[in-house]
Formats: C-alpha cells, sequence, structure tokens
C-alpha cells in the first residue's frame, strides 16, 4: 500500500499545507502513523457521505440515465420494455420545424438579455454600492423582484400586458395618448420582447448583488489614489472599477446565460409557447413531450442537446473572457 | 463646486428612485388590487389609483381564494417542504463542507471537483430523467408494526424534498466561509479532546451565521417557488404546493381580484422573510468570495 502510492503521494492528501515539494515527500508517510489519522479517514467520510451519496443519486444518476434514456423508446408509464433505438430520437427532433423555431426564439432572448440585464444590474450596483443614507431601503427594493417568484411574476405580467392593462395605460399616459399599446402577448411580434422585459424585470436584483459582491472586494485605497490622480468618474470607473469586477463579470456572464438559454416558467405561464411558436423553447418543448406526451426518451434526446448547447456557449463564453496577458 | 456635488448627488438620488419605482410598482399593484373587486381594479387602471388603496377596499378576494382553493393546504404544504429541505440541506451541505475544508480526508480533492462539477448541468436538463428516475425508486413505510415497500416515488413529499438537499452550490458558500475561519480554533479544541464532529457543532458552526443565512435563502427561493417540477410528479392535491395552486384561477372564469389576492398570499411570506434576514443575506453574499 505504502510502496504503491508512494511516487503519487506529493501533493493529494496535503494539498492545504502549502510545503515545498521536497518537503511534501517526505512528510507524506508520517501522516498514516499520526494519531487519529484513521479515525480522521472514518469522520471525514461519513461527513461527506451524505452529501456526496444525494448528489450521485439526483444528479450524476440522472444525467448518465437521461443520456442512455435519449437512444432508447422509453416512456414514463408502459407495459413494453425499453428497447435501444439508436439515433432514432434525434433524427426526429432534427427534423422538426418546432424545433428549429424553439432554437431561434432562445438565441434571440439570450442575445437580448444577456447584456441588457448584465449591464442593467451593474447600473443597479454601482448605485447602492456607497454607503448613503437609506442604502438598505433600496438594496431591499431593487432586490424583491427576485424573492417573488417567477410564476407569480409572470402571472401578474400576464395580467399587465393585456391590451387594456396597466402596461398600455402607463404608456399612454406618458406619452399623453400618443401610443395605443398594443395586444402584447397576442401578437407574435410583441411576445418574445414582452417576455424579456419582464425577465429582466424579475432576474435584474440578482445580478447586481453579485456585481455588488465584486465591487465590495475592490480595495478602496485604489479609489483614493485616483481621486489623487484627478480622475473624472468616468476615467474612475473605466481604469479602477472595470478592470476590477474582471472574475466578477465572467460569473455574471455565465450565470445569466445559463439562466436565459433555460427560459421554461414564463412561457409556461403565460403563453404556452404561442402565439404561432413565436415563444416556445427549448426547455418548454422537453417539457411538453416528456411531461404531457409521457415520452421519457424523446424529452431525453431534447435535454441531452440542450445540455451540448449550454457547453458549447459557455465553453465559448470562457474562451472570449479569459484572463490576456 | 460646491453647488455641482449637491447637483449631482440629487441627480444620482433621482435615478436611485426611478429605478426603485420601476422595481416595486407592479408589486405595489398586485398588493393593492388584492383588495379591490374586479371592476375597480379595470375602473383604476387609467389613474394614480391604481396603486393606492381607495375605494371598496376589502378582504373579500382572500375569503374567495379559500373558497375557491385548497390554500391553507398549499401554504401548509410549501412551508412543510420548504422547512425540512432548508434544515437538512443546511446540515448535510455544511457537515460536507466542512470535512472538505478542514480535515485531512483522502480524495477530498477528487470529490471536491466532482461536486463542482455538478453546477454545469441545469436542472431542466436533469428533471425529465429524474421523473423517470424517481419512478424507480423504492420506498418504505412504517405501517402501525409493519415495513411497507413499494415501488416509486411520484405523489409524494419525498419526491419534493430529498432530490434538493444535496446542492454544489451550498457546499461551495460553507466551503468559502469556512476557509475563512482560523484553523487554530480546531487545533484548540482537539487539544480539549473534542472530536470532528465536536469542532463541527460547536466551534465552526456557530462561527458561521452569514453563511447559514445565505445558503437558508439559497435553498428556501427554490424550494418555495418551485413549480416545473411539482409540476410534473405530484398529481394529489393535497400534497400539491403553492405555486401550482396558481393553475385554479384559469379554469373557470377568471377573477383578477382573486389572483392578485393569492398571488398576494404567496409572496408576502417571502418577502418578510427576506426582510428579517435581508442584512445578514446581503453581506455575507458580499463577502462570501462570488468574487470567483
Amino acid at each position: 500500500m505504502a510502496t504503491a502510492s508512494l511516487p503519487t503521494r506529493p501533493s493529494p492528501a496535503t494539498p492545504e499545507t502549502a510545503l515545498p515539494p521536497s518537503n511534501a515527500k517526505g512528510k507524506a508517510p508520517k501522516t498514516h502513523s499520526r494519531p487519529g489519522f484513521r479515525r480522521e479517514q472514518l469522520s471525514g467520510w461519513g461527513m461527506i457521505a451524505p452529501a456526496a451519496l444525494l448528489l450521485l443519486a439526483f444528479i450524476f444518476i440522472p444525467a448518465v440515465l437521461g443520456f442512455g434514456l435519449a437512444f432508447t423508446n422509453a416512456r414514463l408509464i408502459s407495459p413494453r420494455p425499453v428497447e435501444f433505438v439508436g439515433v432514432e430520437n434525434f433524427a426526429r427532433l432534427f427534423s422538426d420545424p418546432t424545433f428549429y423555431r424553439a432554437l431561434l426564439n432562445v438565441a434571440y432572448f439570450t442575445v437580448v438579455i444577456v447584456p441588457v440585464q448584465s449591464g442593467l444590474a451593474l447600473v443597479m450596483a454601482l448605485l447602492i454600492n456607497k454607503k448613503f443614507r437609506g442604502v438598505n431601503f433600496f438594496r431591499t427594493v431593487y432586490f424583491l423582484p427576485v424573492v417573488t417568484s417567477m410564476v407569480v411574476v409572470s402571472l401578474l405580467w400576464l395580467f399587465m400586458y393585456r391590451k387594456d392593462g396597466l402596461i398600455n395605460e402607463i404608456l399612454a399616459a406618458v406619452s399623453f395618448g400618443l401610443i395605443d399599446g398594443p395586444d402584447w402577448l397576442g401578437d407574435p411580434n410583441t411576445a418574445m420582447p414582452a417576455i424579456i422585459i419582464l425577465s429582466i424585470w424579475q432576474a435584474a436584483g440578482f445580478h447586481m448583488i453579485i456585481w455588488l459582491a465584486g465591487l465590495q472586494g475592490i480595495s478602496g485605497e485604489l479609489y483614493e489614489a485616483s481621486q489623487l490622480d484627478g480622475t473624472s468618474r468616468w476615467q474612475q470607473f473605466r481604469y479602477v472599477t472595470w478592470p476590477g469586477l474582471f472574475h466578477t463579470r465572467s460569473l455574471v456572464l455565465v450565470t445569466i446565460t445559463i439562466q436565459a438559454l433555460g427560459l421554461f416558467d414564463q412561457i409556461s405561464v403565460m403563453t404556452q409557447g404561442g402565439p404561432m411558436d413565436s415563444t416556445t423553447t427549448i426547455i418548454y418543448e422537453a417539457v411538453q413531450s416528456g411531461y404531457r406526451q409521457q415520452e421519457t426518451s424523446y424529452a431525453s434526446a431534447i435535454s441531452l442537446v440542450f445540455f451540448v448547447l449550454v457547453l458549447i456557449v459557455s465553453a465559448v463564453q470562457r474562451y472570449l473572457t479569459r484572463e490576456k496577458d | 463646486m460646491k453647488n455641482q456635488l449637491l447637483l449631482k448627488n440629487a441627480g444620482t438620488m433621482l435615478v436611485r428612485i426611478l429605478f426603485a419605482v420601476v422595481a416595486a410598482f407592479p408589486i405595489v399593484f398586485m398588493l393593492v388590487s388584492s383588495l379591490k373587486p374586479d371592476q375597480q381594479i379595470f375602473g383604476d387602471m387609467s389613474s394614480l389609483a391604481a396603486f393606492l388603496p381607495v375605494g371598496n377596499i376589502s378582504f373579500d378576494n382572500y375569503t374567495a381564494v379559500f373558497d375557491r382553493v385548497p390554500a391553507a393546504r398549499f401554504l401548509l404544504n410549501s412551508v412543510g417542504v420548504s422547512a425540512v429541505t432548508v434544515i437538512l440541506g443546511i446540515f448535510v451541505n455544511s457537515l460536507c463542507a466542512f470535512a472538505l475544508s478542514r480535515m485531512q480526508v483522502r480524495g477530498k480533492k477528487i470529490v471536491f471537483t466532482a461536486i463542482l462539477a455538478t453546477l454545469i448541468v441545469p436542472f431542466q436538463t436533469l428533471a425529465l430523467p429524474l421523473v423517470w428516475w424517481v419512478n424507480q425508486l423504492p420506498y418504505f413505510e412504517l405501517n402501525g408494526f409493519s415495513l411497507e415497500f413499494s415501488k416509486g416515488w411520484l405523489d409524494t413529499y419525498q419526491v419534493q424534498i430529498i432530490p434538493f438537499i444535496a446542492n454544489a452550490f451550498s457546499i461551495y458558500l460553507f466551503h468559502q466561509y469556512f476557509e475563512s475561519i482560523p484553523k487554530e480554533l480546531d487545533e484548540a479544541a482537539r487539544i480539549d479532546g473534542a472530536g470532528w464532529f465536536k469542532i463541527y457543532r460547536q466551534v465552526v458552526m456557530p462561527l458561521s451565521g452569514p453563511a447559514t443565512a445565505t445558503v437558508a435563502i439559497l435553498t428556501f427561493l427554490p424550494a418555495w417557488n418551485s413549480y416545473l417540477w411539482p409540476l410534473m410528479v405530484v398529481q394529489s392535491e393535497e400534497l400539491r404546493p403553492v405555486m401550482i395552486g396558481i393553475q385554479y384561477f384559469f379554469q373557470l372564469n377568471v377573477s383578477w381580484g382573486e389572483v392578485m389576492a393569492y398571488a398576494s398570499l404567496i409572496t408576502v411570506p417571502v418577502v418578510v422573510l427576506f426582510i428579517a434576514f435581508q442584512r445578514s443575506f446581503v453581506n455575507s453574499i458580499a463577502s462570501s468570495g462570488v468574487k470567483g
């Protein structure tokens, strides 16, 4: 045991102690004989086990299953045994025009949401970054839409988006009656923009908090130094704040994108994919076939395509936002 | 110069207020409308009265809500499911993070990497295979003195709870926070003869209030708000959570006052809870190393 593990020992057991490599090699075997080593292993694994087993059972296994089921004819409740059908589900999927429409809709949604929502969230974070009287009030109010469930938000906006609803009344009021608002969700041209607006309204507060965390992490000394140099507010933002938000930027980008690609709740409550498929999405299609039509295998195929899409988009983003030294 | 600064500050304040109005107006509209009869909701829409509790104000919509749906039952279900998920989630995830952060467990690096890898799998991709999978899982029920065995978790409470207890992001947050607590404290406790669990319970956890509050909120929100999952796995009315109740309001003639009342009913508890925890939540997110 000891001889077999010796060559590969250098770091795994003691990554935290940060000893120089030569020293780590010498120290490693000692930990075996250290009093309490066995007990530490046992209690350590005992503490990790509950979470690890749950993640295994409810994330790893379903993920692998989903991958497998996509190539079968499994149904949720079916008397027939599950059979392997090869790429039949994918062939059907890629010849379905609704699927392409869903892809297009999600792309539209994501391309608008990512810059607009992250930009607005950053503005909100900058507005409440410094301490002032009432800062907690504003932080709370900005965050209120986030604690309101997307389902409730969708319901509320469904009502406000009616032809005779609040949004059109407000538009008419601020334009002195010039704007006669459309039937937002009933018109294929305005349905998706309407969904985009309410989605930003609901979720911007969450990303504001992430930006805020990044802003609080920038050392105050940098600002003081730039003030001594007599920089303008814009210069300060451009040369101190923006570079300081490097890591936060990629975090916000990734979370908004993944969230946008998975668009579902709003669609399910407000439009059911309509009018004329103008708001249908990948996940909505997957749930339609998997849940309503109980075609687990076909839904798994859609989910798999979705997962690959998320991976590709995240990888591209990582590449584009990598540290360029 | 001073006047200029004052003007600038006033301008910033104005922008802040503008954002606050946009963030708040739909919620205020919802709360106010829940107190009005339908006819008045539409009548008030074209004036500021839409945001003011004026006119024919009553709790009639709320009583109607309880007549139309088993709202008390739904609320109870959601409170139960969310509370159990939060409590078990805090325990299981902090325990795991504790071992990963403070103990010299062999292979923990691989385990931690594997745990973090689960973050890249969006729940929506798992949901449908997961429905099939939980339907294959066994389940035991203590009935009197006999242990009954059956297959399939569909239509139960545990299907709404157990898959959501372990969470990689919670483990990550706890881990980051634990790293900031000096390890000398453990050493001292060890010398006093404390076991690992005792160190976890009496040294580390009492110092981790902000992280615990953050994880509590981040676990509670999706549990309370869950919609897609119960829609697929819960059929019996007596097991349904609050979000599913919304469907009931569109079956017969729609009364928007009642819809707004139900929406308020299931939103206000969360808002109250959030305001209570607001300070520690925002602060701990800000300090918990989401800096990457």
